[in-house]
């Protein structure tokens, strides 16, 4: 990017640098949510549906590692990418592929903790109706997911919100590589470190613009959808 | 590591184990440096036109010199390109480099604030200026990193008498953070700070920093360049790597960094013929 523009006229110049960034922060954070969902629905509709003994405890830790600290999750995915790692061989380390993986271990115990309390809840509410229905496990477990659609929208966008803002996972195990691995939190960082203060402040006024901008196509979709089921 | 998180990182490291291999067959190489050579401009100016005669892309992961070093240790680097030459003879005598070659100097400078509280502008005595930094109790931030500006610093500061490990008060602060970060906060606290010249002439937000003492022979600051061993990494690209090597030290290459400059300035001055630097 030139340093000496601001984030508006990158903007409005359509320059390709600011595009590729922005293309790769959302192609990231998106992947990472997408896999994370694939985990944490089906486990949290588990944990919220299953009796078993520690559950209790279960939740707690599940609730706590909604606060996991990227830096510590960027710290641990480095060591099991790093060519001296045991995963070292995929040569994944500094790659958008690290920082997928990365910002799915962040966002998947959000996703996972916050279905299993929508779950929970529809759960107590249908418990009779889904009991008659005389449904196995796993037919109940879809079938609440299914009801639950809607407020699930709410728990991918938290999820989405965390992978999107942070920058102490994916700057440890992407490495802020121009052209690679750089994505809007960590040129933010970088601009910053250069002294280049108002381009900082521009990119991220930039990264809250795209943040609303995908909230808000969520939550038309989630209405969208809620007209057709009625 | 918890079940859940290896499972899930073994989970997500298939699905993209052929993605990675992909790009590992990519005509690429990646390359451990110092915040310096990245925030000063340099591989920006260079890095180009290395891709436009070999085809290679470089991709750098700016450190400091400390972490750029422990980074190639771990294998996670092809090159390092760094300045600290005692540490990198460090590192080549534990076997993790094949060689190390000059490539190219500039000088550190120590910044103040315009006020100058140690009355110490303009003089070109880093050791007597850094002994008046300590006698006024005038604030020093320092780097705190182990990059190559910080171990210089410590050097400076034993020559100058100071054992800033004990001696140091209030007014030494470790910031533990890159050069741009130590400069923004010099600039935010009116505090003295050692810097490159490269990062320093790149920089933007200076308030009302100035260069306080430049020009002492003692703030001669040396960068070298070095393959990771192969027999240590046998995943160091040795052919890619050291390809950028020979044209680092090539004349087109020193030709290349003498004519980055910022503002007329020249940042850094090659010196690969010198076999001793």
């Amino acid at each position: 990017m030139p340093t000496d523009a601001t984030a508006l006229q990158l903007v409005l110049s359509g320059d390709p640098a600011l595009f590729a960034i922005v293309r790769l922060s959302l192609y990231i954070s998106l992947s990472a949510v997408v896999l994370a969902a694939l985990i944490g629905i089906p486990l949290g509709a588990s944990i919220a549906l299953t009796k078993f003994r520690g559950r209790q405890g279960v939740i707690v830790l599940l609730n706590a590692l909604m606060g996991l600290p990227p830096v510590v999750v960027g710290l641990a995915v480095y060591l099991m990418l790093s060519r001296s790692g045991p995963l070292g061989a995929f040569g994944l380390l500094f790659t958008p592929c690290a920082m997928i993986v990365a910002q799915t271990v962040l966002v998947t115990p959000i996703i996972a903790a916050l279905t299993r309390q929508t779950v929970e809840d529809l759960w107590l509410e249908y418990r009779d109706e889904l009991t008659a229905m005389n449904l196995g496990p796993v037919g109940r477990v879809t079938a609440l997911i299914w009801d639950a659609r809607f407020s699930l929208v709410t728990a991918l966008l938290a999820g989405f919100g965390r992978a999107a803002a942070e920058v102490g996972a994916i700057i440890i195990v992407g490495g802020n590589i121009e052209g690679f691995t750089r994505t809007m939190t960590t040129a933010i960082a970088l601009e910053t470190s250069k002294g280049d203060l108002p381009l900082a402040v521009g990119l991220g006024l930039v990264l809250i613009a795209i943040v609303i901008a995908v909230n808000a196509l969520a939550w038309t979709a989630r209405r969208a959808g809620e007209r057709m089921a009625g | 590591m918890n079940m859940l998180t290896r499972r899930l990182l073994i989970a997500a490291t298939a699905t993209f184990a052929l993605a990675g291999h992909a790009s590992a067959q990519d005509k690429s190489i990646v390359v451990a440096s110092t915040t310096s050579t990245q925030d000063s401009g340099l591989f920006g100016h260079i890095l180009p036109m290395f891709k436009a005669k070999t085809g290679i892309d470089v991709k750098v992961v700016a450190q400091g010199t400390g972490q750029a070093l422990d980074t190639a240790r771990r294998g996670d680097a092809d090159v390092v390109f760094v300045h600290a030459k005692p540490a990198e003879e460090k590192f080549l005598s534990e076997g993790f480099g094949v060689k190390r070659y000059p490539v190219m100097y500039n000088d550190f400078v120590l910044i103040g604030p315009k006020a100058d509280p140690a009355g110490i502008k303009g003089s070109t005595d880093i050791v007597a200026a850094l002994g008046a930094i300590k006698a006024k109790g005038a604030d020093f931030i320092s780097r705190g990193d182990k990059s190559g500006t910080h171990q210089a610093e410590i050097n400076l500061w034993k020559v100058a008498g100071v054992d800033v490990a004990k001696d140091k008060g209030p007014w030494y602060k470790e910031i533990g953070q890159g050069m741009g970060a130590a400069l923004n906060t010099a600039s935010a606290s009116n505090a003295y700070v050692l810097a490159d010249r490269g990062t320093w002439l790149s920089f933007k937000n200076r308030g009302d920093l100035v260069i306080a003492v430049e020009g002492d022979k003692r703030l001669f600051n040396q960068y070298g360049v070095m393959l990771v061993n192969p027999e240590k990494h046998p995943s160091v690209k040795k052919d890619l790597g050291q390809q950028l090597i020979d044209w680092l030290v090539s004349a087109e290459g020193q030709k290349a960094i003498a004519d980055y400059k910022i503002n007329g300035e020249q940042l850094f001055y090659p010196n690969a013929n010198d076999s001793g630097a």
